[in-house]
This record gives structure tokens, C-alpha cells and sequence, in this order.
């Protein structure tokens, strides 16, 4: 069953590109320590089976570890014990019918490394040890189900709380008037990393709560504004965003070389970028009417040889 | 129709965020001009464009796009591939010609948006 369905597996893979989940993300990166159950029930190999089917039913598991004082000598079942009610041998002791041949894990290992073991084996729980041999835990594929979901709830909860924290400055921190300044330095030319202000507005926005239809006005507002200072200003500029509950105001400004008609340059399509910027794709002549469509309210000064400074508003 | 459908039905080979094939694809938009796509296109679509430039991982992920398809088997430089892994925007690509590509994509019901902007969302 398992051969077949893992063949089944590879392939899917094999016909499809690796597809490279969350989950499968975390199997790699969570420890066995922390999935595993730390408070292990152990049998000793002088315990009868009768007794010690009594500590697998009041503790609801279905089989130990046997330590011989601080050594793990074996692993001992549920089946043993069925084994050993059927032929009535319920007085012999765990050491006569254990397995002693005992596969463990390592804490310090992967969840993978644990998931090929059960694979492999088909065992239904596996005892965790340390590097030196002692005995700290036991795992089984329950306990891994567990960890995963644990983990992922944990991922999600701290996304959750930053959002949380930064949704409620407004309410927190009490003012006339509170606002939040976010001031990104855009460098003349850096087309590698043109549009980082504008994503990480985006982002600082999104965990503010604002809506998602206006984060994208924004995001794009912000992005045409940035691309101007890459592309046109000599020295590149300065993009403030300043955040009130109500509105953003988004200020732009750069030292030159400033437009000689600012009119001529609000319309769709006018454009005096050279060729080798519209090659990379820039250029359109779109920027500044894509702003104006973006905001709520816009304001473009400019003075040749002085600079340039765009003010726009969008209501949140 | 998710991306990884379109991807299988246009023999497109996907270069990025593999996890990401599973989006629902809202429409298409097509050009190589990023003012243009920033201007029109809508959340959720697919952007066809023959731009390989580090600068369309941007757009796309600004405009929450599903993914974009680079045609003309134009070649996709190591920092294009990190960035767009890391935003999580699924690159496809093919040799066709983007008018090939958008001709495939409206034979699959696949839709160009409305113009105005103000419709968005």
C-alpha cells in the first residue's frame, strides 16, 4: 500500500514541477524536539506483561520504551501483549519479549528524517534520543501531525499579531493628531531596485489595515513617483508618506532638473524618456496620468534647474 | 482557471514560485510598457509581456497579479528568478509570440479587464 501510493507519488512529480508547499517547507525545518512527547511512560525488563498491559490501558498508549536504568534496552507493543494473552504467557517478562533491536531517532533531527523512518519501517512510534544516547522522548506519526499544525498555527499568530500592533497605533497612542512618517531615499538610475519604496509602503499599509483597494491605488501612485525619481531625477529623491487614520499624504521631491511644462507633462502619453529607458519598459508616458487617476487629490510644482516636488492625497 | 492549468495547456515551462500555480486567473492583460500594465491591469490576472527585466517581479507584485508569461523565449537574468521567488510571483515562459499567447488564453475563456481604473477590485 505504502510502495504503491509513494509510486504513485513520483510520477506526478515527475510529469509536474516540484511543487514546494508550506507544509513540506516545515517538515524540513521542524526539529523532532519539538514534536515529540517529552514525558515518556517506560517499561522495565522486569515488569510481567500483565502489568504491563495495565500501564499501556490506564495511559492509553499503545507501547513503551524499556530502559534498564538510564539505558534503552528495548521497545516493547500492544502486539506483544496480544501475542503473549493468546498462548498465555501474560507472566513472562517485557525483557524475554521485547524487541531489542531498537531504531530511535535524534531529537536535533528533522521531522523528515522521521517521516522516511515511518515510511520505511512502518513502526507506529519511534524513542528519541539524544547524541549521547540518552533517552528524551517518543514520536509518533500522531505527534508529528500535531507539531506541523502547531507550527503553522504559531507562523500564522505572529503574522497575525504584527498586524494586530501596527492596525492599532492609531488607537494606542493617543494625540490631537497622530501620524505616521515613512521616508524611503530612492537613488538616481537603480533600476534593480526601483519600486522597493513603493512594496514596502504596500506592506507597511497592508499591516496598518487599510483596505486593500486603496493599498493599490497607492501601490501604484507611489510606484509612477518613484520610477520618475529613478529614471529622471539627477540625483534621485526623497519619498515621504505620511499616515493619518483618515488619508495618506505621499511627497515627492528631487533636486532637478524639474520640467519646463508641467501642463505638457500631466498628459497620457507624452513621454521624453530615451530609447534605452523604453527598452527596459519604462517610458510610457503614462506615470504622472496614472498618478492623477490613483489620488484624490494631486499637486505638481516644478522649477528647472530647482527641483521637483508632487504631492498627492488618497483618502483611506 | 488556475495558472498551473494554463501553464499545462500552453506547454509553458514555469521558472518561479512553483508553489503559487494553484491561483485563480481573474483575466489577462498584455504589454511590454510597465506604466501601461500598472495603469490597466487588475489583481489576479495574468501579464503577458516580452520584458525580462528585474522591474515586472515589481509591477506584478504591486498589482497582486497570479503570474506572468514571458514570451518569445526571451531570457531571464539569476536576479529576476530570486526576486520573483521570493515575492512569490510564478514566471512562466514559452517561445511563442505574445499575440500567440493572448490568442491561446482567450480560446481558454481567459478575459482582458475593463477599463476604467476606477472599476478595480
Amino acid at each position: 500500500m505504502v510502495t504503491d501510493s509513494q509510486e504513485g507519488k513520483a510520477t506526478t512529480a515527475a510529469r509536474q514541477p516540484l511543487e514546494v508547499t508550506k507544509l513540506q517547507e516545515l517538515v524540513y525545518e521542524l526539529k523532532i524536539e519539538q514534536a515529540m512527547t517529552k514525558k515518556v511512560i517506560t517499561a522495565s525488563p522486569d515488569d510481567t506483561l500483565r502489568h504491563l498491559k495495565d500501564v499501556l490501558r490506564i495511559n492509553r498508549i499503545s507501547g513503551t520504551p524499556v530502559l534498564l536504568g538510564e539505558e534503552l534496552v528495548g521497545i516493547i507493543s500492544i502486539e506483544d501483549v496480544i501475542k503473549a494473552l493468546a498462548l498465555g504467557e501474560m507472566d513472562a517478562r517485557v525483557g524475554a519479549k521485547m524487541t531489542t533491536n531498537v531504531q530511535t531517532l535524534f531529537a536535533d533531527e528533522t521531522i523528515m528524517q522521521a517521516v522516511n523512518m515511518f515510511g520505511r519501517f512502518g513502526f507506529g512510534r519511534l524513542p528519541v534520543v539524544t547524541r549521547d544516547g540518552k533517552l528524551v522522548g517518543i514520536l509518533t506519526q500522531g505527534d508529528i501531525a500535531r507539531g506541523l499544525l502547531r507550527q503553522l498555527e504559531i507562523d500564522y499568530h505572529e503574522e497575525e499579531i504584527h498586524r494586530y500592533r501596527a492596525s492599532h497605533i492609531f488607537e494606542d497612542i493617543a494625540s490631537d493628531q497622530t501620524g505616521l512618517v515613512l521616508r524611503y531615499n530612492v537613488r538616481a538610475r537603480d533600476f534593480s531596485h526601483c519600486g522597493e519604496a513603493a512594496s514596502k509602503l504596500k506592506r507597511a499599509l497592508e499591516r496598518l489595515g487599510a483596505k486593500p483597494a486603496v493599498v493599490r491605488r497607492i501601490a501604484v501612485a507611489s510606484y509612477e513617483a518613484e520610477t520618475n525619481l529613478v529614471i529622471h531625477a539627477t540625483n534621485g529623491g526623497q519619498l515621504t508618506a505620511e499616515v493619518q487614520p483618515e488619508r495618506i499624504r505621499i511627497v515627492v521631491v528631487d533636486a532637478g532638473p524639474g520640467i519646463p511644462d508641467v501642463e505638457e507633462a500631466m498628459q497620457a502619453g507624452y513621454s521624453t524618456a530615451p530609447d534605452w529607458i523604453r527598452e527596459l519598459g519604462f517610458g510610457a508616458g503614462m506615470g504622472l496620468s496614472n498618478i492623477k487617476a490613483c489620488a484624490d487629490e494631486m499637486h505638481l510644482d516644478s522649477k528647472v534647474g530647482v527641483g521637483t516636488r508632487l504631492q498627492i492625497v488618497i483618502r483611506l | 482557471m488556475t495558472l498551473g492549468e494554463i501553464a499545462s495547456k500552453l506547454s509553458l515551462t514555469a521558472q518561479t514560485a512553483r508553489g503559487k500555480l494553484d491561483t485563480e486567473v481573474t483575466g489577462g492583460y498584455a504589454s511590454d510598457l510597465l506604466s501601461c500594465v500598472m495603469a490597466k491591469a487588475r489583481k489576479g490576472n495574468v501579464w503577458v509581456t516580452l520584458q525580462a527585466h528585474l522591474n515586472i517581479v515589481a509591477v506584478a507584485a504591486l498589482l497582486e497579479l497570479a503570474g506572468i508569461i514571458v514570451t518569445e523565449g526571451a531570457s531571464l537574468d539569476p536576479a529576476t528568478l530570486q526576486k520573483a521567488d521570493e515575492e512569490g510571483i510564478p514566471i512562466l515562459t514559452t517561445p511563442c509570440t505574445t499575440f500567440a499567447v493572448v490568442a491561446m488564453l482567450a480560446q481558454l475563456g481567459i478575459r482582458g479587464g475593463d477599463w476604467p481604473l476606477a472599476s478595480q477590485e
